[in-house]
C-alpha cells in the first residue's frame, strides 16, 4: 500500500470526545486570561471575603463564602469561560474546519462538557483546598455536589453558548464579562439570597442565585447538608430554556 | 475502484439576495485525477466547492459527492472527504502540530503526522502557536490538516497562495503523489501555471457558469493557428487592436489582454509576426517580449472571462 492511499474512517466516537475534551481543557488552562477567571479571582474573593469579614465582624464566615465561591468558579468556566473561547472559534474558523472533520456537533458539544466538568474539578479541588487551609469544615452531600456542578454547568453552558452564537466575538468577550461582574455582584452567587432583603425572592430564580443557594444547601452552610431540589429544579428548567433558544439561534460561522 | 465520477454537479443555482452567485453550473470531476476549477474572483468556486462539503444546501439543482448527498449523507461522506479552507481553521493559541495531531486523532486509520510534518517542512514550526504562524506555515498546516484522515477525495482551496517557490514545488509534488496513490483532488487557484502543471482537467467558470472545460492542452490547442503574444512597455495607445488587426489583414484577430498586452491569432504565417513588429516601429511602441507559439492557459482564461477581471 503507498503513503496516501485512501483509508478513510472515523474514529470511534467515545475517542473522539476525549481527544475533543482534552484538546478544549488544554487551551482553556494555557490561557492566561482564562486562569485568572477560573482560579486567581476566586481564590482571591474567598480570601478576601473571609479575612474582611472578620475585620469588620460580619456575620459571613468560611461556611458562606466556600461554597459561594465555588458556584462563582462553576459559573465562570461554564459560562464566561465558554462564551468567549467558543466565539473566537467561530470568528477562526475552527468550528467551520471541524465541520468537515469526522467529529459530530453532538460529540463535539460532548468534549466541551467534558473539558468544561474536567477544568471545574481542578477549581474546586484549588479552591477547597483553600477553604479547609482557612478553616473550612463542612458538612457534604456528595449528590448534591455533584447535581448543583452539573446542572448548573448545563444552565450556565446553554446561555453561555446563546451568546456565543448570535453575537460577534468582541461583544461576546464584553458582554460575558460584563455579565459575569454584574452577577458576582447582585446575583447572589457568592453572598446568599438572603443578604439582598426583598430583591432575595426574585435573585433566587436567576440562574445565579440557585446556583449559589444549590452549593450552599449541599455544603451545609447552615447546618446539615442536603440535596437542594427547588434551586437543581430551577437550574434545570434554565438548561432547558437556554439549550432550546442556543438550538434556534446558534450560527456555526 | 468504480469509474463513477467523484463529483457531479448538476445544474446548481445559488442566490444570495440580489447576487447570484452560482447559476445553472454543471460539471463533473473523474474519479483518481487532479482537476482544477478557475475563475476570477465572485466566480462562485468557493460557493460550489462549499456546497460540495456540505456546508450550504443546493437552491437549485443537485450536488453529488463521492455518489452521497452532501447534506443528507453529511456523516457518512465527511470521514471519506478533506477540506482545506482557505484560512483559519485553526485555534489561536494551538500549536501547529498539536493541531495536526487533534484532526489525525478524529479519524481511524490517519497518516503518519510525523511524515506529514516533515514532507511539508513543518518541523521549522511544530510549537510555534497558530496565531504567529506565517501566511505559508498556515497553508501548509492547512493542506495537511486536509490529508491527514486518508481522504479519496480533497478540495483544496489555493493551496499555494502565499508560498515560495521551492514550497510551491513541494506541494505540486504532494498533490501528485496522492492523485498516484489513488486519491481525487479537486483544486481551485488562480496560478494558470499550477493548473497546467498539475491538472488533468480544468474547468473555466465565470458568473456562475462554466464557460470552458477540458484537458490543459485541448483548451490551449490553436490548432493550425498561430498565437503571437505582444507585450510592450508601456501601455498601448487607444485604438492599438484595431490599427493591428487591419495592418494584418483579413483572417487575424487582435485581442487586448491588459493595458501592455496584446493576443494575435492568425494563420500560421511567418511573415505574421514580421508585420507585428513593424507595426511596432511605425507606432513608436517599445516590444517587451514578442512571442510566437501556442496559447497558454492564461489566454485561455483572459479571453473567457475578459471584462470580470478588474
Amino acid at each position: 500500500m503507498s503513503t496516501f492511499s485512501p483509508a478513510p474512517g472515523a474514529a470511534p466516537v467515545v475517542r473522539q470526545v476525549l481527544v475533543q475534551a482534552s484538546m478544549e481543557a488544554r487551551l482553556m488552562l494555557r490561557n492566561g486570561e482564562q486562569l485568572l477567571l477560573a482560579v486567581v479571582i476566586p481564590v482571591i474573593v474567598l480570601v478576601g471575603g473571609v479575612r474582611g469579614a472578620e475585620r469588620i465582624d460580619l456575620s459571613y464566615g468560611v461556611e458562606t463564602f466556600a461554597p459561594g465561591v465555588l458556584a462563582l468558579a462553576v459559573m465562570s468556566t461554564s459560562f464566561t469561560a465558554l462564551a468567549i473561547a467558543t466565539g473566537f472559534e467561530r470568528r477562526y474558523g475552527v468550528i467551520k474546519r471541524l465541520g468537515t472533520s469526522p467529529l459530530s456537533r453532538t460529540a463535539l458539544l460532548g468534549g466541551k462538557v467534558l473539558a468544561l466538568l474536567a477544568v471545574e474539578a481542578l477549581q474546586v479541588a484549588v479552591i477547597a483546598g483553600v477553604a479547609v487551609a482557612l478553616g473550612w469544615e463542612p458538612s457534604v452531600s456528595v449528590v448534591g455536589v455533584l447535581l448543583t456542578v452539573v446542572l448548573g454547568t448545563a444552565a450556565f453552558a446553554s446561555l453561555g453558548l446563546l451568546l456565543a452564537g448570535s453575537l460577534r466575538a468582541e461583544a461576546t468577550l464584553a458582554a460575558a464579562n460584563l455579565v459575569y461582574l454584574l452577577l458576582m455582584a447582585g446575583g447572589a452567587v457568592v453572598l446568599p439570597a438572603s443578604a439582598y432583603g426583598s430583591f432575595g425572592d426574585v435573585v433566587h430564580w436567576l440562574p445565579s442565585g440557585a446556583l449559589g443557594e444549590a452549593m450552599r444547601t449541599a455544603l451545609g452552610e447552615s447546618g446539615d447538608a442536603g440535596v437542594p431540589w427547588r434551586d437543581l429544579l430551577v437550574l434545570a428548567g434554565w438548561s432547558v430554556v437556554g439549550a432550546g433558544a442556543t438550538a434556534r439561534t446558534f450560527k456555526w460561522e | 475502484m468504480s469509474d463513477q465520477p467523484a463529483v457531479v454537479v448538476d445544474g446548481l443555482v445559488m442566490v444570495y439576495g440580489d447576487k447570484v452567485a452560482v447559476d445553472g453550473l454543471s460539471l463533473e470531476v473523474a474519479a483518481h485525477t487532479i482537476t482544477a476549477v478557475l475563475g476570477p474572483n465572485g466566480a462562485g468556486k468557493t460557493t460550489t466547492l462549499e456546497t460540495c462539503e456540505g456546508y450550504r444546501r443546493p437552491q437549485r439543482g443537485s450536488v453529488r459527492v463521492l455518489g452521497l448527498d452532501p447534506v443528507r449523507d453529511r456523516r457518512a461522506l465527511l470521514p471519506r472527504i478533506g477540506v482545506m479552507l482557505q484560512s483559519g481553521g485553526a485555534w489561536s493559541g494551538v500549536r501547529a502540530v498539536e493541531m495536526l495531531r487533534h484532526v489525525a486523532r478524529l479519524h481511524a486509520h490517519p497518516l503518519d503526522v510525523d511524515l506529514l510534518v516533515d514532507r511539508l517542512g513543518l518541523d521549522e514550526c511544530g510549537r510555534t502557536p497558530y496565531r504567529r504562524l506565517s501566511g505559508g506555515q498556515q497553508q501548509r498546516l492547512g493542506l495537511a490538516m486536509a490529508i491527514v484522515g486518508r481522504p479519496e477525495l480533497v478540495f483544496v482551496d489555493e493551496p499555494t497562495a502565499g508560498l515560495d517557490p521551492a514550497v510551491r514545488r513541494d506541494v505540486w509534488d504532494l498533490l501528485e503523489e496522492l492523485r498516484a496513490d489513488g486519491v481525487t483532488v479537486v483544486l481551485t487557484t488562480h496560478y494558470m501555471d499550477e493548473a497546467e502543471r498539475l491538472a488533468d482537467r480544468v474547468h473555466i467558470v465565470d458568473r456562475g457558469t462554466l464557460v470552458a472545460s477540458g484537458t490543459p492542452l485541448e483548451l490551449t490547442r490553436g490548432g493550425s493557428v498561430a498565437t503571437i503574444r505582444l507585450v510592450v512597455t508601456e501601455p498601448f495607445p487607444p485604438g492599438s487592436p484595431a490599427s493591428l488587426a487591419t495592418d494584418l489583414g483579413p483572417g487575424t484577430e487582435v485581442t487586448q489582454l491588459d493595458a501592455v498586452s496584446l493576443l494575435v491569432t492568425g494563420p500560421a504565417d511567418a511573415s505574421t509576426l514580421g508585420k507585428v513588429s513593424r507595426w511596432c516601429e511605425t507606432h513608436g511602441v517599445l516590444p517587451e517580449s514578442l512571442t510566437l507559439g501556442q496559447r497558454n492557459l492564461e489566454d485561455v482564461f483572459l479571453e473567457l472571462t475578459r471584462g470580470s477581471v478588474a
